[in-house]
Parts: structure tokens; sequence; C-alpha cells
């Protein structure tokens, strides 16, 4: 049985000239801060590196900084920050809302709409009058829903109130263009594995009148900024997951068109589907389905029992399947959110993919399209 | 010993037509029934049910959710090449099993969690995701035998007598027995360790479980405490005429029979008799005061015939680690029956199950209510325990 990944959410393929990339690295195994020759070779695979994820979010090779991940480059954000509120979405990743209330005594958590939106005027409100103690880090596009939220317009407010603006990008590269300096953010966050990339490497892009204290000290590594020997492969793999997320990008489109597909599919076998953030800007990969009446964890079961890699929620490192905390935010009903699943698909995502979900989908749901019909009709 | 089990589900046709839950503890137990189930060519799924916040129950915030169980079950589904998934099941388990084992504690009763878990959680919510993945039947790592008998399918003990778990099953209902499977039940111990070893399982030496799950560390009054603040309120100890003993530090911290941690000396053994956790009373009294012959059972769960005459002799286990007694039955009621032992039996407790046996088949079972005493002279015709009953027992 051939196996079918559309989870590219939670991670995604290693792309294969990253794998390549990574293996020449490997054999450069000189110490980027060493004076001879092996040393500067190693450096120079960092520096490049750098200028790739730099051209990637729009900003100076100076403003990125290493890390091990989306994160860290959260958790550094937040400790760096220097401001004693943090104000932030009901959305959040939970990497963002577990550093939140522990970094921070005054956390204010925005509410978001059934559309799963920041709102500009209650971000105006929490922050108040003076921002000038105040973080603001709500994130540029939803794992669970990909919907993607207004961060120049919410940046804006932040910052005319004085307030810094942190945005978590992790599902941003290769999905939707990002530049900070027309986002005018300050700070945010990457991940490699969630574009092509290894696993284990990401960034944090700062602005550059920021002045941030580290998380990790050592031999003042990243200009101080994170200590420890760089990660020559790791950073060498990111640096080519950019350059190749931004040609990604040029085929943006043919991703969309079978997600769209795949939704069409799905609303015609069952009507009774529904999609979240249909109707707002989504990420173009991400397809949020509500199967009214089958336990979420039932569905990924059966999908992955087919063959077939899908998700529910946010799975904690046990495996097990949370009620998702997005949809709860949403105002989706525990009912709803429970049967609710994720299906996302990228680079190497085909046609192929989607029949196979789309009949595994209609084998398994199909009888039960009718009998939920059924049932509705009885009761109305 | 590298010879492979003869194992038989007793589902028609081959092996590989049929697909398996195997309900996976991360134990030896469990791991060994579904590597046995595997070899034996069915297809295997492995389901380990998340039931509570491990970090919670250990009281170490900041460790994963799931414990090392959840961990090894996975370990050894990868090994035995099946696919597993954890089921989260804590919102259930709490209002299911946890919540009623603080309030049972709170009456003054000795729960049996483990029972209700079987009953509300495992044989009920897992045994129809099982079905919605299209599984033939459920196995579980249990101690037990079932069988299709000419009246339909039959609760039995294990055959090794001194691993059998029956005791914890009886309230299982028929229709849920024909879809289980425990095909440890014919086995002795030592064969699933061997097993365990054979198949080169991560969990092979790993030890028994002793306690409650979400108890590890054996301590029921903390946990208690921490359910409901404020449970541990101290109170006095008082003999059966209401004397003042001594202090104690909270009725959770006492279980009926209990003998050591009383802190009061006498010419013969002091035992707790009762508990009245309305005023924060705990009785002691002798060993002879905690004799009872007669047994009142609730909510009974029947696996056979109802009808049945007065002199039909059955065995009753009344906990645990009860070998059984003798005992006569009538019924009180639909639901509820008097179980009259032919020997009297020490600190029977409310809140246990009381088992009923035709030699090793499981007939049936209920919760112990009340408690009638043998020794009629200090207690005469009077039915004790339950929180209902305090007045009674003030008048001892």
């Amino acid at each position: 049985m051939e196996r079918v990944y559309l989870d590219y959410n939670a991670t995604t393929p290693t792309k294969p000239e990253v794998i390549k990339v990574m293996t020449e690295a490997l054999y450069e195994h000189g110490n980027p801060s060493s004076v001879h020759s092996f040393g500067r070779k190693a450096r120079e695979l960092v520096e490049n590196s750098r200028d790739s994820v730099a051209e990637l979010v729009g900003a100076n090779a100076t403003d990125i900084i290493f890390t091990s991940g989306g994160t860290e480059s959260n958790n550094m954000a937040f400790a760096a920050s220097g401001r004693r509120r943090l104000v932030l979405s009901a959305i959040e990743h939970p990497s963002i809302l577990t550093a939140a209330s522990q970094k921070y005594s005054d956390v204010t958590i925005l509410p978001v709409s059934q559309d799963g939106l920041v709102s500009l005027n209650e971000l105006s409100e929490a922050i108040g009058s003076d921002g000038s103690e105040t973080l603001v880090s709500i994130m540029l596009a939803n794992n669970e829903t990909g919907v993607v939220e207004p961060i120049k317009e919410l940046a804006n407010v932040a910052h005319l109130k004085g307030a810094l603006f942190h945005c978590d990008a992790v599902q941003g590269p290769g999905r939707i263009p990002i530049d900070i300096r027309n986002l005018h953010i300050d700070m945010l966050s990457i991940s490699g594995h969630k574009f092509g990339g290894p696993k284990g490497i990401g960034a944090l892009v700062i602005s550059p009148q920021l002045q941030i204290s580290p998380l990790i000290v050592g031999g003042g590594q990243e200009r101080g900024w994170r200590g420890g020997t760089e990660n020559i492969s790791g950073i060498a793999g990111l640096g080519k997951a950019a350059s190749l997320a931004i040609l990604d990008l040029e085929e943006i489109d043919r991703i969309r068109e079978l997600r769209d597909t795949l939704e069409s599919r799905i609303e015609t076998m069952c009507p009774e589907v529904n999609i979240f953030c249909s109707d707002v800007a989504r990420l173009p990969n991400t397809s949020s389905l509500n199967m009214p009446g089958v336990q979420s964890d039932t569905q990924v079961i059966t999908f992955d029992l087919a063959g077939i890699a899908i998700s529910a929620g946010s799975a904690c490192s046990s495996g097990k399947v949370e009620p998702s905390h997005v949809l709860n935010a949403m105002g989706a009903m525990p009912s709803i959110s429970g049967c609710t699943i994720r299906v996302s698909m990228g680079w190497n995502s085909n046609i192929n993919d989607i029949d196979r979900f789309t009949s595994v989908w209609k084998a398994t749901f199909g009888g039960l399209s009718n009998k939920y019909r059924e049932s509705v009709s009885k009761t109305s | 010993m590298s010879d492979n089990v003869h194992l038989d589900l007793g589902l028609e046709g081959p092996p590989r037509n049929h697909r398996v839950v195997v309900a996976m503890s991360g134990g030896v137990d469990s791991s060994v029934t579904a590597a046995l189930i595997k070899e034996a060519g069915y297809e295997v799924i492995g389901i380990t049910l998340q039931l509570y916040d491990n970090g919670t129950a250990t009281g170490r915030p900041g460790s994963c959710c799931a414990g090392q169980d959840i961990h090894d079950a996975r370990r050894v589904a990868n090994q035995i090449q099946i696919p597993h998934y954890v089921l989260n099941y804590q919102d259930r388990f709490k209002e299911a099993v946890i919540d009623d084992f603080a309030d049972s504690y709170l009456r003054g009763e000795t729960p049996l969690p483990c029972v209700r878990c079987n009953e509300r959680i495992k044989f009920s919510d897992l045994l129809t995701a099982s079905k919605n993945l299209g599984a033939k039947v459920l196995a579980t790592g249990h101690y037990a035998r079932s069988s299709l008998g000419s009246l339909g399918p039959e609760l039995h003990a294990a055959k090794d007598l001194s691993r059998d778990q029956s005791y914890f099953l009886f309230a299982t209902q028929k229709n849920q027995l024909s879809y289980l499977r425990f095909p440890l039940g014919v086995f002795p111990k030592e064969f699933v360790r061997e097993q365990a070893k054979r198949f080169n399982l991560p969990v092979a030496k790993k030890p028994d479980s002793q306690d409650i799950c979400f108890v590890p560390d054996g301590n029921y009054a903390k946990v208690i405490e921490k359910l409901r603040p404020g449970a541990a309120q101290p109170g006095l100890i008082v003999d059966s005429t209401g004397k003042r003993l001594g202090m104690h530090k909270g009725t959770i911290n006492y279980t009926i029979g209990q003998r050591r941690g009383l802190g009061i000396s006498g010419k013969e053994p002091i035992y707790v008799t009762s508990i009245d956790p309305l005023k924060h009373l705990v009785y002691v009294g002798t060993r002879e005061e905690l004799m009872a012959d007669q047994i009142l059972i609730d909510d009974v769960s029947w696996l056979t015939n109802r009808n049945f005459d007065k002199d039909y002799l059955v065995k009753v286990r009344i906990r645990s680690t009860h070998k059984g007694t003798p005992a006569n039955l009538s019924w009180n009621g639909h639901n509820s029956l008097i179980v009259k032992l032919h020997q009297p039996e020490f600190a029977t407790s409310a809140g246990q199950a009381c088992v009923i046996y035709d030699g090793t088949r499981v007939l049936g079972g209920g919760w112990i209510s009340r408690m009638l005493r043998a020794n009629s002279k200090i207690l005469p015709s009077r039915m004790i325990n339950r929180s209902n009953e305090t007045e009674k027992i003030r008048n001892i």
C-alpha cells in the first residue's frame, strides 16, 4: 500500500535538494569560529544560509538568529522583548501559549471571530493608551485552520501605541509571501521543517533596533545572541529550503487547486461537512474539515489504517488528540471541534493523493452522510 | 519455548481476514497479548487509553501528560510492528471513575475503581471505538477466560488462579463479553514472561503494576485531598460504645479492617470497624466486631439465569485478594441480593465488590452496601455502614 502524506502543517517532507546540501555540509567538519581554512569554509556555509533566510523574509542578514526551531524562536522573542505585558491571540501555537504564562505575569488573550480573525479594535483596547510596556504576539497563519491574520494592520495598531510586535510565522514560508519590512514587525519566528527543510533548525528574525538578551549563553556565537557551536548541516539545509520556498510561491496555485478540488469533492459527497475559515483569507494548502458525528480520532485512525496521514487538533507528544483550542476559540461547540480533521498539502502533493483521500472518505463516510440526512430529517 | 503458541480467537476463517483491537496498557500482559495475536496472523491494532494526567497524578507538574506506560505501549507496538494509537479518555475517566472513587471514599467506603473502569470505559467507550474501527473483537491482557456456552457467552476465572482477574470483570454484560477476548486466561504467569522474552519486548522485565493507576504511589488520602479539598478533617477515634480513644487526621486515611497507624494500644489487636465521614468519626474494635455473615449487595450484574433456589450453593469473593467462601443467595428486589455466608468473614467493606462463582464460572456480582455483623450479642440485628446509617452507628 503506497502511503499518502497530507499533514504538511505538522511537518513537510525534506526536499531532495536540501538533503543533498545537508549531506555535503556534514563533510565540512570545521568549526565556524575557527581561524583556519576548515573554519572559514564552515563559516561560509552559515553566512550564505543567513543570506537566503534573510531573502525569504525580506530582512537583512544581520537580523537573522539561527535557533533550534519555532519553539525556541518564540521563547527567545518572549525572553528578549524586555516588555512587562504580553498580548496574544487565543489561537496561538502551544509553544506561544505555554511560554506566555511562564514568562509573563500580565497576559491578555484576545478572542477571535467565528472565522478565526483577531480584531484590530480589540487589540487596540487590550493594549490601552500606553503600549510602551507591551509585547504583542500574533501568528501569521494558523496551523489548524490556515486562517491568515491581518498582520500588517495589527502591527500598525501595536506600533501606534508604542508596543512591540512579534509574529509566529512558521506556517508561512513557501505558502504566502512574507516581507518583514512591509509587515512592520519587530520579531518573526520561522522553522525549517515547515517548508521542506530539516527539523531542529529555525530562526528568529529581529529588527535591528532591538537589543535583546540571549536565552542560551556560551561562546558568543550568533553575535552573542545564541551560544553553542552552530548546527552547520541544519543551517545549510535551512538556507537551501529558504531559497526553494521562494520558488514554491510560483507554483502555489497548483497547491490551491488541489486543496479546492478536495474540498469541492467532499462537499458534493457530504453537504453537511463544514469547512472552517473558507470565507476568509487562509493558507492555500490547508483544509479544516468538520464531519458531523464522527470523532476526530476515529477519522485520523481510519485514514491512517488506509495509509493516509492527516491530523486532528494539536497532538501532544504522546500522540493523544486534545480538543482543539483553536476551534473552541472560534466558538465551535465541542461536538463540532471534536469531529474536525486537518488536511494539509505541499510541494510533493499531487492529484493522486487527493484521489486516494476522497475515495477513502467516500468508502468510510459516504454511508454516514445518508444516515445523517435521515436523522436530521426525522428530528426536524 | 521457541514454538509458536496456538491461539484461537474463535473467529471463522483465516486470521488475516480479521481486524482485532488490543487494549495495551504498556504492561507485560497486554503487550504479550498483542504479540501473540499478531503472531497468530490477525490484523492487530494497539490502542492505549490516556486516562489521566500523569503529571498531576505524580505531583510533578511539567512532566508529560502521558506516563511511562504509554511510551512503553508504543515501543512494544513498534517492536511487533502494529499500528498503535492513543485515545484521549481523560474527561470520561474523570467523570466515570475518579469522581466516583473520591465520592465513595468520602462515604467511608473502600472503592474499587478498576471495576468501574472496565465497566464504564474499556468495555463501553473503547469497545464502541473498536467496533467503529471495524475490529471483530477487542482483546485485553486480563487473566480470565470467556467461552461460548450453550446459553451464550460465559465468563470464567483464569486457569492460573493465583493470577485470576475475573473478580474485576464481574460487571461485564453478556453482549460485551461476546465481543471480548482474554487470550492470557489459559496460561500461567511464567508463560507470559517467557513469551515477552521470546518476542524480545522492551517490557519483558517491567514489574507488574500493584496500585490503582491514578494513585501510583498508593497514597489514596493525598489524591482524595486533592480531588476534594478539605476532605481531610481531623476527628475522634472511638470504640463501639462511643468512648474516645484518640484523634485522627481525617477519615480518608482509614479503611475498614485497618490495624496499623491507629496509635492506640490495647490488650488485643484493634481494627477500624466503621467510618462516619459526616461526623468525622473512626470507630475501632476487636477482630470479633468485624466479622459479618450476611452481606447485602446492590447494582447486581448477572451473567446467567436469574432463577435459582435458596439452596443453590455458590462461592463468593468479597475482595480482590479473597480466595472465596461458600454462600447462598436470595434476591432482595430486582437489583439487590442478600448473600448468606456459611462462615463469618473478616473486614467486609462497603464499596468493594462481592463476586459470585459457580466453580470457575462467574455468575455475576454486585456492590457491597451493608453487612450484618456475625456477633449478634454485640450488634443486635443492626445493619451498618454507608453515610445514611450514621445514626445507628452512633447508637452502638
